[in-house]
């Protein structure tokens, strides 16, 4: 059974339909990356499977459980967005401790230390979030959403502001999530990173699946990006 | 500093798989509240804006006050009950529309919004940072409006802290609402005290008209009446209130 | 997909409705004046009353009743046309809200000297001229056509129910601050011609506000189906 799945999901604002009817199932262990030109509405995508947005038509799915649907549905789910989504006044560890505790993850504060750990952050935590560098408030927010280790992984441009050694860490978590069982959606510009850690690749166009398919189908990076580029202008 | 902090094994400290964490339970309505209460209260500790500016506002409107009153023409067991409240009503305003901007800035909202907790706790915890507050700034204010019109204090302050929980929790439950709307719309800030001043008329009137019976030693069953129009607005708004933000909320 | 749609009119026609209701208005408005008696005791002035309790019965019970109807219902069924009834009878309602807050003090002026009095049904129009024009305001705010429209029905709904509240308010406060001067603004027994041009009054005016409600959910309409032609292509 796939962990994510939308079903002729949509949605519209106004009468603009940001998302049209999508059909998408991503299994335990597959990581789908999906391309696509600022607009397409990937990010409204992630907001649908995430359950902060409620479909217009359609249903989206995480574990079976149709989203937004009650607080159940939305606890095997770990999102990455644009934003950091942290507050600044509060240090790093409080607020990876604070995600912990809205998921219930028992002793929240070592599991955010160890988080914090693991992306390799841990010296800083106890810095305000105001206070750290941008890409250091990426590690952190990747932190918090790895913490209560989600069975479900949204994710938005989550290599934004990560230097090398902050890319590869956390390339390292999510290949390593993937292989204990987690589902991913990974959406990026980055087209190396998207494909190093793939199963399957898609690109989204103007609210629609333009392409889906297999890694092994979509070759090396350029030839990707030259046919990406005929279908985004197509 | 332990072993595992060392990019190795990319297990939490529970120790759990995916598959395994999927069994944890998510947090109570209670718990949640309380989480997100104490953040808030965290936050704005830290932070000391809204709190000095409400604190400031109260207490200078207090002293200005005394200066544009004339003591021979009214007294001040007069003026006082509904200064109090005006105070505390403008006050008030000052503080509930951070409460979700705070949110909004890095799209913290998201992570309440995606968590598993209900989202009428996400409006209790708000509005309960909120009355804190507001009530730590009448813990201020009204001794200091006591002291400054020369009030009998020992006799009225605990019914006066009494009143203003109860006008505070109405205060609240309406403002916080408000808040998350006007923060999450093009509005300005102005839009916020526009919409919600009608809605503390009625709490404002109820509070001042007890306090003056209660100032001016009338008999209990005068003010009774309004303490129990200010408790029956409160639970009608508070449940109205939390009602109304799980319809904001569900985008 | 084009803009003609079966719900569009040519722009330049008035509306029959809206113009009966104008007419009938003048008609009454006439009537009030030239053909019904002057009151004993408060002279011409009185008359202002055949306007301002038409506009006050229409803006209080009919407009914000449905506002507030409107509201709950698109609260459950989120049908866009309840939103555009809401939107029609807040904007509409707030026109007639004005006229009952201008003749209101107009009346008590000239007749019994004060501009304002705590008076339970002038009170509670003014509250509900603020969260109305509130309403507005939030709506103006709001591009999002669903945004909009679940924002403004819970903003309707919280309104209805703050207005017992108000209602309470006041008679408490004014039980006990009993006013010098007993207001009795409906005078509740009329004689039979003043009766009738009441009557006919809260007709015309009613005409005149189901007219006015037409030409503006017409408009809401067209402007929604303009923006969804302009939105999918």
């Amino acid at each position: 059974m796939a962990l994510v799945e939308a079903a002729a999901l949509t949605r519209a604002f106004g009468n603009r339909r940001a998302v049209d009817r999508i059909d998408l199932a991503i299994a335990a262990g597959e990581c789908l990356a999906l391309f696509g030109p600022n607009g397409a509405g990937k990010t409204t995508l992630l907001r649908l499977l995430a359950g902060l947005l409620r479909p217009t038509a359609g249903e989206a799915r995480v574990d079976g459980v149709a989203l937004p649907g009650g607080a159940a549905g939305r606890a095997a789910v770990g999102l990455i967005s644009h934003q950091t989504m942290l507050y600044p006044a509060l240090t790093a560890l409080e607020n990876v401790e604070f995600a912990a505790q809205l998921h219930g993850v028992p002793n929240a504060t070592s599991a955010a230390r160890a988080a914090l750990g693991r992306l390799a952050i841990a010296d800083r935590a106890d810095t305000p979030v105001r206070a750290l560098s941008r890409g250091m408030q990426q590690r952190v927010t990747v932190a918090r959403a790895l913490v209560h280790s989600p069975r479900v992984l949204l994710l938005d441009e989550p290599f934004t502001g990560l230097d090398d050694a902050g890319s590869s860490t956390l390339a390292e978590a999510l290949a390593e999530l993937a292989r204990e069982g987690a589902a991913l959606l990974l959406v990026t510009h980055d087209v190396r990173e998207g494909l190093a850690l793939a199963t399957h690749v898609a690109v989204m166009r103007r609210g629609s699946i333009a392409l889906h398919e297999p890694r092994i189908a979509s070759g090396e990076p350029d030839a990707f990006v030259r046919r990406y580029r005929e279908i985004v202008s197509a | 500093m332990s072993a595992d902090l060392i990019s190795g094994p990319t297990r939490v400290a529970v120790d759990a798989t995916p598959r395994e964490m999927h069994r944890l339970a998510p947090p109570s309505f209670v718990t949640a509240t309380w989480l997100i209460a104490r953040k808030d209260m965290i936050v704005e500790l830290r932070t000391r804006t809204a709190l000095l500016a409400a604190l400031a506002l109260s207490l200078l409107s207090i002293v200005i006050f005394n200066f544009a009153w004339d003591p021979t023409a009214v007294a001040a067991i007069d003026l006082a009950p509904g200064l109090l409240w005006v105070i505390f009503t403008f006050s008030g305003l000052l503080g509930l529309h951070r409460a979700f901007g705070v949110e909004q800035a890095d799209r913290a909202m998201d992570t309440l919004l995606g968590a598993p907790i209900p989202r009428t706790a996400i409006y209790a915890g708000k509005a309960l940072g909120n009355l804190a507050l507001v009530l730590l700034v009448q813990l201020v204010s009204i001794p200091a409006a006591l002291v400054v019109y020369n009030l009998e204090v020992a006799r009225v302050i605990l019914p006066l802290g009494g009143i203003a929980l109860l006008a505070g929790i109405g205060l609240v439950a309406v403002g916080t609402l408000f808040g998350a709307m006007t923060t999450s719309t093009r509005a300005s800030e102005l839009l916020l005290p526009v919409l919600a001043l009608p809605f503390f008329v009625p709490v404002v009137t109820a509070a001042a008209q007890a306090t003056a019976r209660l100032m001016g030693g009338r008999p209990v069953d005068e003010t009774i009446g309004w303490l129990k129009l200010l408790a029956a607005y409160d639970i009608i708004f508070v449940f109205a209130c939390a009602f109304a933000y799980t319809v904001i909320a569900d985008e | 997909m084009s803009i003609s749609t079966p719900s569009a009119r040519p722009a330049r026609t008035i509306d029959g409705l809206l113009l009966a209701g104008l007419f009938a208005v003048a008609g009454a408005v006439t009537r009030a004046i030239w053909f019904t008696p002057v009151e004993a005791r408060q002279g011409l002035a009185q008359k202002i009353f055949y306007i301002h309790v038409p506009s006050a019965f229409i803006a209080l019970y009919v407009a914000f009743g449905l506002l507030a109807v409107s509201s709950a219902l698109y609260l459950w069924l989120r049908d866009p046309r309840l939103d555009r009834m809401a939107e029609s009878a807040a904007e509409v309602g707030l026109v007639y809200m004005s006229v009952v807050l201008l003749t209101g003090p107009i009346w008590g002026k000239t007749v019994w000297g004060t501009w304002w009095t705590w008076d339970a049904r002038l009170t509670l129009t003014l509250f509900l001229w603020f969260v109305v024009l509130g309403l507005l305001l939030l709506r103006q705010s709001i591009d999002e056509r669903s945004m909009r429209a679940r924002y403004s029905a819970v903003l309707g709904l919280l309104a209805a129910i703050l207005v017992p509240f108000i209602h309470i308010s006041v008679y408490l406060f004014r039980t006990l601050h009993p006013r010098p001067i007993v207001l009795k603004p409906s005078a509740p027994s009329l004689p039979g011609s003043m009766l009738t041009t009441l009557l006919i009054s809260i007709a015309a005016f009613l005409l005149l506000f189901v007219g006015l409600m037409r030409v503006r959910y017409r408009y809401a309409t067209q402007r929604d189906e303009l923006l969804a032609a302009e939105g999918t292509e």
